[in-house]
């Protein structure tokens, strides 16, 4: 791969690519792994200075930082802030990094004493809330999804490398879902996101008879009240409708309100 | 010459997760000997608390991205178990098939991406891509062949939408099934060549002994559920995982270790092996006995033997149930779930080794209490005694600091360590 790659006949560089991560389950990362078939034609359009989990070499020298997971710990702010400095190009990678992910399921209980206890008892340990990679330095560019899809961010970087903008679907989950002519979950009885969640993933859990979770966060244009009614009409607790809601923290300004509304639908009976 | 010195790996490449190893030397005498995980715990237990049922397996896949499959089984046999679900034959088939091609994957991935470059002398498997095309080319083939059986029959290879408490939400097509057969059946050259691979490789010859923990064989190679067993010739019932866990904190780590009859245990492959060598498929039995591994095999870098191994038997195994498949009916892909109130536990073999996760309900399926324990988790503390043996050994042997360094951070890739899961 010594030679100088092209797209289109156009000698391109390749920039200096690093990924990190943070508090995680890493599949984002092994995502990219996970696309055989591309893999190394997309290895050609960049060159991979930091990848732990894949390489023992490591640099601080790097155009592009590919940053999975959300901070959880002082260390990990930190980390965060050097990588920011060294980087020309922020990207979060994957719902962890842009929304807290499921890590911030646990930024729901107030007391976080009661979180450590319920885990490790009496044992000492450091832990403060979930936060997503904007809330500590600025993010450049964000990849959706729980986990991200690999195509997706292949196209994303090589529009990076090439110099070309990115534009993330503003419509929701349930055009891409009709266009795959899928059954409705909703005409199944089963709950779905699909209606507010911005596009994107090709609508990949209904496309296997799965109600959608919102791992993407909301669409531009997406009708919570709307979402809301249409759930309590086909019969969906608000406790289901939140466990949809929160679960990837894409939608945590909207779930305070519900929360807010689930309360007073409480007191007037 | 007595050697000294002070290796000091900080988080460890070639892992997943994050961990660090710590060696001291001088004279000749180990000093001090250290496997530290740092990674940032994420509190899925706590999470869970006060969620419904439902939410369990979805969420707990997260734990971890490479057995992802696993986790999400795992949960979804608790939550089977306490409400008193017992799945059909077609879901046993096909949640087996899922699994096998999840170790296929993630074995796939250790042997080529993190253990292979150690023995071959490079950093990572990028620089292969130039050198060895081949070899790389028949990695990621295999790769690629478990990953698509995965989005076949899972939905997805990564955290997988039609595992469902109660079954699948949608079945594969027979057709699709039927192409994944031939590609299965044309993948075991691929994996002969494996084998021939590493028996170019010099294993290292390290022993420590070691009780190994897996699930019992009841008449197969076992992997979804069944009792626990251990070379010690402990035996447990499934619900009883806790006294085959004894987990403990410990300061030097994030995560909680484990203990059964010694100071630690191992599980893993090695272990599943060392427990059920005589389940296994003959001809994944042939491959162990060519590179010298039969029970019970105390030198963990064998681990990356029993992987091989597994991959042979996973295949050949898959093949069968594919077949069974396509011959009978479709059932119904899904059964009814009615919530009620108990605790039910599991224990699921994942790549990395035995996997429990276990929850208790109210009578409306809201969670109360839940615990997951992690084979990497169980595997911290041999690691790290594992460690000080191997300094020594070597030590003893003359060998220099940057050889000791190579060798203890292979020992720790043998177990193939799965830390951010282990953590969760
Ligand atoms: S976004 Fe999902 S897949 Fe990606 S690291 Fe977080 S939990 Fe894992
Ligand atoms: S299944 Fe979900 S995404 Fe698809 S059309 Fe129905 S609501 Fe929309
Ligand atoms: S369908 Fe929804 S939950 Fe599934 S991947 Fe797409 S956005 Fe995420
Ligand atoms: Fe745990």
């Amino acid at each position: 791969m010594s030679e100088t790659p092209s797209y289109l006949g156009v000698p391109i560089t390749r920039p200096k690519v690093a990924f990190f991560d943070f508090t995680a389950c890493e599949g984002c990362q092994l995502q990219i792994l996970n696309n055989e078939a591309t893999l190394v034609d997309f290895l050609s359009l960049i060159e991979v200075v930091a990848f732990r989990e894949a390489m023992t070499e490591s640099s601080d020298d790097y155009d592009i930082a590919l940053v999975e997971g959300s901070v959880t710990r002082a260390d990990e702010v930190e980390r965060l802030k050097t990588i920011r400095k060294n980087a020309k190009v922020l990207v979060a990678l994957g719902s962890c990094a842009c929304f807290g992910g499921v890590n911030q399921l646990k930024n729901r209980f107030d007391d976080q004493e009661w979180v450590k206890k319920e885990v490790y008892g009496d044992h000492p340990i450091e832990t403060q809330r979930a936060q997503p990679l904007h809330e500590i330095v600025d993010v450049d560019m964000k990849i959706y999804g729980c986990p991200i899809k690999k195509e997706e961010v292949e196209k994303i970087v090589t529009n990076l490398v090439l110099g070309k903008s990115v534009k993330h679907p503003k419509y929701p989950v349930c055009m891409e879902c009709k266009a795959n002519d899928n059954i409705c979950l909703y005409d199944l009885g089963e709950a779905c996101l699909g209606p507010v969640t911005r596009a994107g993933c090709d609508a990949w859990c209904p496309g296997s008879r799965f109600g959608c979770w919102g791992c993407r966060g909301p669409a531009d244009e997406a009708n919570m009240d709307e979402m809301v009614n249409i759930m309590k009409e086909r019969g969906f607790s608000y406790e289901t409708m939140l466990d949809r809601l929160e679960c990837f923290g894409g939608f945590a300004e909207f779930t305070s309100k519900l929360k807010d509304q689930m309360e007073q639908d409480k007191e007037n009976g | 010459m007595k050697i000294s010195c002070n290796i000091n790996v900080h988080h460890l490449a070639r892992v997943e997760g994050h961990g660090n190893i710590h060696i001291d030397i001088k004279d000749g005498e180990v000093t001090h000997a250290a496997w530290e995980v740092v990674e940032t715990p994420r509190f899925f237990e706590a999470i869970l608390s006060g969620k419904k049922w439902e939410n369990a397996p979805w969420i707990c896949g997260r734990i971890c991205g490479i057995c992802s499959i696993g986790h999400t089984l795992a949960s979804i046999r608790a939550i089977e178990n306490a409400f008193g679900i017992v799945p059909t034959e077609q879901t046993i088939k096909l949640r087996i098939l899922l699994k096998h091609m999840e170790t296929l994957q993630s074995h796939i991935l250790h042997l080529y991406f993190l253990a292979a470059p150690d023995f071959l002398d490079v950093g990572s498997v990028f620089p292969l891509i130039k050198s060895h095309p081949g070899v790389v080319g028949m990695a990621a083939r295999l790769k690629q062949l478990a990953n698509d059986a995965c989005d076949i029959v899972g939905g997805r290879r990564l955290h997988p939408t039609r595992t469902v408490v109660g079954g699948f939400t949608m079945l594969p097509k027979k057709t699709e099934l039927l192409q994944l057969k031939k590609r299965l059946q044309a993948s075991m050259d691929d994996l002969t060549e494996t084998a021939g691979i590493f028996k170019s490789f010099t294993i290292p010859d390290f022993q420590r002994e070691t009780e190994f923990v897996s699930l019992k064989g009841d008449g197969d190679y076992p992997f979804i559920g069944g009792d626990l067993i251990s070379t010690d010739g402990v035996e447990m019932k499934e619900e009883d995982y806790l006294k085959m866990t004894n987990e403990y904190c410990v300061d030097q780590s994030t995560a909680k270790w484990a203990r059964l009859s010694r100071e630690s245990f191992a599980v893993g492959a090695l272990a599943r092996v060392n427990n059920n060598f005589k389940f296994l498929h003959p001809a994944a039995q042939e491959l162990a006995e060519s590179f010298g591994l039969k029970p019970v095999n105390h030198n963990p870098f064998m681990n990356n033997i029993a992987q091989l191994a597994e991959c042979v038997h996973v295949t050949l195994d898959s093949i069968e149930i594919i077949k069974e498949l396509i011959d009978s009916e479709w059932d119904d892909p899904r059964q009814p779930v009615k919530p009620k109130a108990g605790i039910g536990a599991s224990a699921v073999e994942v790549p990395r080794g035995i996997l429990y996760h276990s929850y208790e309900f109210d009578s409306e399926g809201r969670i109360i209490k839940s615990d997951c324990v992690i084979p990497t988790g169980q595997n911290h503390a041999n690691i790290h005694l594992d460690l000080s043996d191997l300094a020594r050994q070597y030590a003893l042997e003359g060998r220099n600091d940057s050889e000791i360094r190579l060798l203890a951070e292979m020992l720790v890739r043998s177990y193939d360590p799965c830390i951010s899961c282990s953590v969760h």
